[in-house]
């Protein structure tokens, strides 16, 4: 089981680094946060990163996510190569685990990648070492959900550009269902905070690490793989 | 080994296969014969587990294949109809990537694929990205995976489509060598392919087997029809031909318009009462007419086909 993932997700990093999709990825949401970074770090004359990671960052993950899962499983059903990859002696948890696999490794590195902003920071003052740890492990969260609803979205069709809309429509909609709480009376308005990712998130942004919050993130992030595969057995479906 | 028992497909309202039984045994070469669209891919797909059947049942070597999918999984190699390459990858990368995935010994892996590379002549671009190769030689990359793990069952759909005439011939060969040593299905609706490689045919028109045997057989199902053609010098006259031929049962002479001046053609096609030219031969030359050419044309399994796929327009010809 592991030894088939590891497959899978070798081809998938491979394939990332052989095409020019993870460097254009990456570079732009590097350029997209560090600019954000500066923005705020010039104009406001604030040596701040808590905006950054907490309010931007989830915004650009919500394009850059889908751009790197849109392709996973579209392409190959594009292509053709599907058939090769179901009817290998491999379960479909096998290839859905390894293509979020490799995703979450190019998320890694884009995130580790932006760890030059809280080292800037550091080098100016003293910033709490907690929530900045707390921010990242909430912002590493976010995207690997994000990453789960992606692939998903990438099951569900041949196309990448709808894979790619798709996917950008649902995490808005996991995103923005925490704002709308205000509209609904108390009970569902509660159930709708927890649903939504950014309630998740805030809490582990402010250096809060409760297991309420893991478990929502654990489960979300089944749930989509879940879907995933049986997006992938839909063609079994009689 | 593969046992297709009432195999039924449905895709809405339409059947893709319709109600088909048939068994191959090991070692069998399958022709696996139909026009486009005719349920073909869809019951190799059903086979390779790539997707279930509406109703009936497929056993390899007496497994379901839907309840026992991985372990028939591991049995088959198998060439979909659509080459499945990767084409960022180099052909090694991807050779080993089965490999990998095809659970192989390790340290058998780097033999088998020299192996692969010598079998199906990858040498030379053992290090290219498949993206950069030619059609032919994508498809030998597509056949060594389909092999790579030496199966007992191999299922090669539309092998040479789009190749050059040269490209044919070497990927028929190839498959011709394999042939000697697995259980083969052969999908196509190229006849010369089925002749030159296979020991039976089954044929497939609108999701129903048609016809099942060896080519001979099946070409021999139209040997009743023989068909002559016969060319006299002008002055014959085709009433008095037709009733010396009338003896023999079902014989029916036609005339054809004539491609040469002062001559007569005569399409003759006969029943099941064995070779008239002979009989022809006497009735001219007792009628005191001059024989220019007398032909037999031989049924190919190209008639076969084509009797068995278009609602037999051929044999109305014959009646």
């Amino acid at each position: 089981m592991f030894s088939n993932t590891m497959t899978f997700a070798g081809r998938e990093l491979k394939s990332y680094f052989n095409s020019p999709i993870a460097y254009i990825v990456i570079v732009l949401a590097l350029v997209i946060s560090g600019w954000l970074f500066f923005l705020n770090f010039f104009i406001s004359g604030q040596a701040t990163i808590r905006g950054l990671l907490t309010g931007s960052m989830p915004l650009v993950f919500m394009i850059f996510v889908p751009a790197i899962t849109m392709r996973l499983i579209a392409e190959e059903k594009k292509s053709g190569t599907i058939e090769l990859v179901v009817t290998l002696p491999v379960t479909d948890w096998e290839i859905v685990l390894g293509k979020y696999l490799a995703a979450l490794v190019l998320l890694t590195i884009t995130i580790i990648m932006t760890f030059t902003y809280p080292i800037t920071i550091g080098m100016l003052g003293d910033p709490d070492g907690g929530a900045v740890a707390g921010q990242y492990l909430g912002l590493f969260l976010l995207g690997a959900t994000y990453l789960a609803i992606g692939l998903f979205a990438s099951g569900i069709t041949a196309n990448q550009i709808v894979a790619f809309l798709t996917a950008i429509v649902l995490i808005a909609a996991f995103y923005l269902v925490g704002n709308f709480v205000v509209f609904f009376p108390g009970p569902l308005a509660s159930v709708l905070e927890y649903i939504g990712v950014n309630y998740h998130f805030q809490n582990l942004a402010r250096g809060v690490i409760d297991t309420k919050d893991l478990v929502y993130y654990a489960g979300m992030i089944f749930l989509f793989l879940f879907l995933a595969v049986r997006s992938l057995e839909s063609r079994k479906w009689k | 080994m593969i046992n297709v028992e009432n195999l039924t497909k449905r895709y809405g309202d339409q059947r893709a296969v319709d109600n088909i039984s048939f068994s191959i045994e090991t070692g069998e070469i399958i022709g696996f014969l139909g026009p486009n669209g005719a349920g073909k891919t869809t019951t190799m797909k059903i086979i390779t587990c790539f997707m279930p059947a509406s109703s009936g049942r497929v056993e390899v070597d007496g497994l379901d294949v839907f309840d026992h999918s991985l372990e028939i999984r591991r049995k088959i190699g198998y060439l979909p109809e659509t080459t499945p390459l990767y084409p960022e990858m180099n052909v090694r990368e991807y050779l080993r990537f089965v490999q990998a995935l095809r659970s192989m010994p390790r340290s058998g892996r780097e033999s088998r694929l020299a192996d692969m590379i010598d079998l199906c002549g990858l040498g030379e671009v053992i290090h290219k990205d498949i993206g950069e190769l030619s059609k032919g030689y994508r498809q030998r990359v597509g056949l060594a995976q389909a092999i790579i793990h030496d199966p007992e069952i191999l299922i090669l759909d539309e092998p040479t489509i789009g190749l050059d005439p040269n490209q044919v011939v070497e990927i028929r060969s190839l498959i011709a060598a394999l042939g000697r040593e697995k259980t083969l299905i052969l999908c196509t609706h190229i006849l010369s392919e089925v002749e030159a490689v296979c020991s039976r045919v089954l044929i497939i028109n609108h999701g129903q087997l048609v016809a099942d045997g060896s080519p001979d057989t099946l070409r021999a199902g139209l040997e009743g029809r023989q068909r002559l053609l016969v060319r006299l010098k002008a002055g014959a006259d085709i009433g008095q031909l037709r009733q010396t031929l009338a003896v023999h049962e079902g014989v029916s002479v036609e005339e054809l318009p004539a491609a040469e001046p002062e001559t007569l053609e005569f399409e003759i096609t006969g029943g099941v009462n064995g070779d008239l030219r002979e009989n022809i031969f006497r009735a001219v030359a007792d009628a005191g007419w001059v024989l220019l050419e007398m032909r037999r044309e031989v049924q190919s399994l190209e008639d076969v086909f084509r009797d068995l796929t278009q609602g037999g327009e051929r044999a109305d010809n014959v009646q």
